[in-house]
């Protein structure tokens, strides 16, 4: 095991399985793949959904235009849209994430938020009195903040390279901010933009569906009784609650 | 201003399978009986769109609203506890049904050497094994004596298995429906853990093989291995819970009611016996006393073995003298794994909870420790519960978290990932221990509970030797790539790791070892009893609710007779 594991690399990873997936997964539910197979090949059907250009006017939680895409380009840039299919904009993740922080998520509605606060040990977990549409909203700002200092320019003209390494820096828990660290900030960014990508479509992420079509997940299925036993990969059509 | 109801034979604090259970069987037996349960009434209607991840398994739709009430945390008696404010390492359940809603339904019985850890542990490898800084201890009941516990609650159950496994105890009856489907991610599994000499078998199930009619007369359903159990309710009542089984049996009797929305805050106590429980209202918040005959804690090991402590009922330990048994021994579960990424795909989200297969060959002592720096084990399984896509992004080491690499990575291993995990026994140890917090309190305005816990070294060795053995299974699958578990530090409450908490009200022999009898009976009040995991003085290498459910049994039994009869039963 050990032997396995010292010898292992990303690159070599990347290139085996690259051509072992070019054999195995049929176009129609994923495009092209990594390695060899890479560039563009891919068949997806996305098409954009409505909400996704919707603008301000479909906002619930973020009154801002400027501060909604900085959110909708630093999702994508954790989640950005290749060969394999639509990143987090085209998913409709930034929507989702403004409804969620509008609601109970956002408020903490089912979390512990008595006083006194104390900011404890890494092993304590969340120990901020912000809530966490307070979170992102200060986030946000402070990559803007973080793109000015740097680069003398908006977060959201900047090149994908310059952003991840404001996003690399608020990861690194570098970045200064009130009452809660960048680190935090980010995990919860980054957690809400693979919750937008994969969670039913009836919360407005996971747009056509395609978070699933690229994962190989179906969704809502009745069941599974009658497959479960077979030793062929089953390529099943995504089906929604909301279908 | 309080409102007094009228005297009732049983109240019970909770009606999830412990309260569900003595409600049942006392019911059956006429006594009177009320269960407080704090959450809402729901049953599979409920369920009907539950196959929905980010609202079950992400914001945990069915578990306790932490706004109400959570505890606080310190990995050291010399750190500041803090609340823990969101849900993390361990999931509370709250409602009809409590934790056996949303149970994965991997049945089990413990070990005859768990019950019989310390006079075991000794014979074979002396006084020393273990510092005595680890308060290990029998539990005041032999495997054999609880045995047809375990088969009365397996039958209620319905479990399915196959009895093929030479490390467990002896059973008197086989399981009362057959092992569930073995997929090919089982037979890989079965293949090389038979290469390597071990005895794989069939995980026992309570998501059922067949429908299934228990001697109760309440019908369980055949499970359609739809993927959404743990963290969710069976839209089919194929995963056996209390609210497709002991709830309405003990309903159907008309000798039970359910109050629900009635939190319990007090038990209430004069002289030598409990009077009953002092309950508010979560809605309209008005104060209620509900008085009885026989008080039963079933609710989860932390509010069991708090209302004791707010109550005042027994002596609260103290890890610097060592003295007082309220909230010594809790036990957590030790998570040793291994990764295996493969070439090819596999249907990963397809599933049921309990889907899966077993080796014993490292649990207890089924395995010579003579040359090992701890004791006990692991069962090792490989199960396929339907992995589902927000919390299952497998990535090799040294992929980055984020990014264009993390996508393709992730995307590519979902369905070509699998992975051997053990549930590892948790050892007592002088310093883990549950209190009361003298800072943080609920809504209600009681206290917390405060949690004082940490690994230890035995938790370290046991961690590190299993996860060896989990990665040569892996490696014989024919894995490309097999990565073990990160070794464990600290104890951090952020991951989930399991719902598997143990300990705090521990059954034994005597009042200074221990809060209950073995009937589960209140050393300093024979009208009180509490039962659940709680009762474990360590925990075992398995699933608790088994074992849970087989105490609750026993309880019931104590329960019966002591209404009959008085009198302490033990």
């Amino acid at each position: 095991m050990a032997k396995k594991e010292k010898n292992f690399s990303r690159r070599d990873f990347l290139k085996t399985s690259g051509i072992a997936a070019g054999a195995l997964i049929g176009g129609g539910v994923i495009g092209g793949l990594i390695g060899p197979n890479a560039g563009g090949t891919g068949s997806s059907t996305a098409t954009v959904p409505s909400g996704a250009t919707g603008g301000i006017l479909h906002l619930q939680f973020f009154t801002n235009n400027e501060e909604f895409q900085i959110l909708m380009q630093a999702t994508e840039r954790i989640f950005p849209e290749d060969e394999l299919g639509p990143g987090a904009i085209r998913l409709n993740v930034p929507y989702f994430i403004d409804r969620q922080l509008a609601g109970a998520y956002g408020e903490n509605s089912k979390e512990y938020m008595q006083p006194p606060f104390y900011e404890g040990e890494r092993t304590q977990g969340y120990q901020s009195r912000l809530r966490r549409n307070e979170i992102f909203r200060q986030g946000l700002q402070a990559m803007q903040t973080e793109a000015k200092n740097r680069f003398n320019a908006n977060f959201v003209d900047l090149e994908g390279r310059q952003m991840d390494e404001i996003l690399t820096a608020f990861q690194e828990d570098e970045i200064k901010m009130k009452g809660v660290s960048s680190l935090f900030f980010f995990r919860l960014l980054r957690q809400a933009t693979l919750e937008g990508a994969y969670s039913d479509p009836v919360y407005n992420g996971n747009a056509n569906m395609d978070g699933w079509r690229m994962k190989g997940f179906p969704g809502h299925q009745a069941a599974y009784i009658n497959q479960v036993d077979s030793e062929k990969f089953q390529e099943i059509e995504p089906r929604s609650l909301g279908m | 201003m309080v409102t007094t109801l009228e005297k009732v034979d049983v109240v019970t604090v909770g009606v999830g399978w412990t309260g569900g259970i003595i409600a049942a069987e006392c019911a059956k037996e006429g006594l009177k009986v009320v269960g407080l349960e704090r959450g809402r009434e729901r049953s599979t209607e409920d369920y009907s769109i539950v196959h929905d991840e980010y609202r079950y398994a992400i914001r945990y739709e069915l578990m306790q609203d932490l706004s109400r009430e959570t505890i606080t945390f310190r990995n050291r008696r010399n750190q500041r506890a803090l609340p823990m404010r969101q849900m993390g390492s361990f999931l509370l359940g709250e409602g009809l049904g409590g934790s056996g809603t949303n149970w994965n339904g991997q049945n089990w019985r413990f070990l005859p050497y768990d019950f019989q850890i310390k006079t075991m542990t000794e014979e074979k490898y002396g006084k020393n094994k273990l510092s005595a800084d680890y308060t290990i201890q029998d539990w005041g009941i032999t495997y054999d004596e609880l045995e047809p516990y375990f088969t009365r609650f397996e039958k209620t159950a319905g479990i399915s298995g196959e009895d093929t496994n030479p490390f467990w105890g002896k059973r008197s009856e086989g399981f009362p429906t057959p092992p569930m489907k073995k997929t090919p991610i089982l037979k890989k599994f079965e293949t090389a853990s038979t290469k390597l000499g071990l005895s794989p078998f069939m995980m026992p199930s309570a998501n059922l093989s067949e429908a299934y009619e228990n001697p109760d007369g309440a019908r369980i359903n055949a499970c359609q291995y739809c993927g959404f159990c743990e963290r969710f309710g069976c839209a089919y009542g194929a995963k056996t819970s209390p609210e497709v089984t002991v709830v309405p049996t003990a309903l159907n009797t008309g000798n039970f009611e359910v109050k629900y929305n009635a939190n319990a805050v007090e038990i209430l106590k004069e002289d030598d016996k409990v009077t009953g429980v002092r309950y508010i209202d979560t809605i309209t918040f008005e104060e209620f006393i509900q008085p009885a005959e026989v008080v039963v804690l079933t609710s989860y090991i932390m509010n069991n073995a708090k209302l004791l402590m707010v109550s005042d009922i027994g002596e609260q330990y103290d890890p610097e003298t060592g003295r007082g048994t309220l909230g010594k021994n809790y036990g957590y579960q030790i998570l040793p794994s291994a990764t295996g990424f493969f070439d090819e795909q596999m249907n990963t989200f397809m599933g049921a909870g309990a889907l899966g297969m077993t080796v014993d060959d490292f649990n207890g002592d089924n395995f010579d420790h003579s040359d090992l720096d701890f004791i006990h084990g692991a069962s090792l399984s490989i199960t396929q519960t339907g992995l589902r896509p927000i919390l299952h992004n497998p990535i090799p080491p040294d992929t980055p978290s984020w990014g264009a690499d993390f996508k393709k990575a992730s995307i590519h291993n979902f369905t070509r990932t699998l992975n051997i995990t053990g549930q590892g026994a948790s050892m007592p140890f002088k310093e883990n221990y549950m209190s009361l917090d003298g800072t943080y309190k609920d809504i209600y305005g009681v206290p917390l509970l405060q949690l004082t816990y940490n690994f230890t070294d035995q938790d370290r060795a046991l961690h590190a030797h299993l996860t060896q053995r989990a990665g040569e299974i892996m490696q014989e699958m024919g894995a490309k790539t097999v990565v073990g578990g990160n070794p464990i530090s600290d104890y951090d409450i952020v991951p989930y790791q399991t719902t598997h908490n143990t300990g705090g009200t521990i059954m034994g022999t005597n009042r200074d070892d221990s809060v209950v009898n073995n009937y589960l009976q209140h050393w300093d009040a024979e009208n009180l009893f509490v039962v659940g995991a709680g009762n474990f003085a360590h925990n075992g290498g398995y699933n608790p609710t088994g074992t849970v459910g087989a105490l609750a049994y026993r309880c019931a039994e104590g329960i019966i007779k002591y209404s009959k009869d008085g009198g302490a039963l033990a």
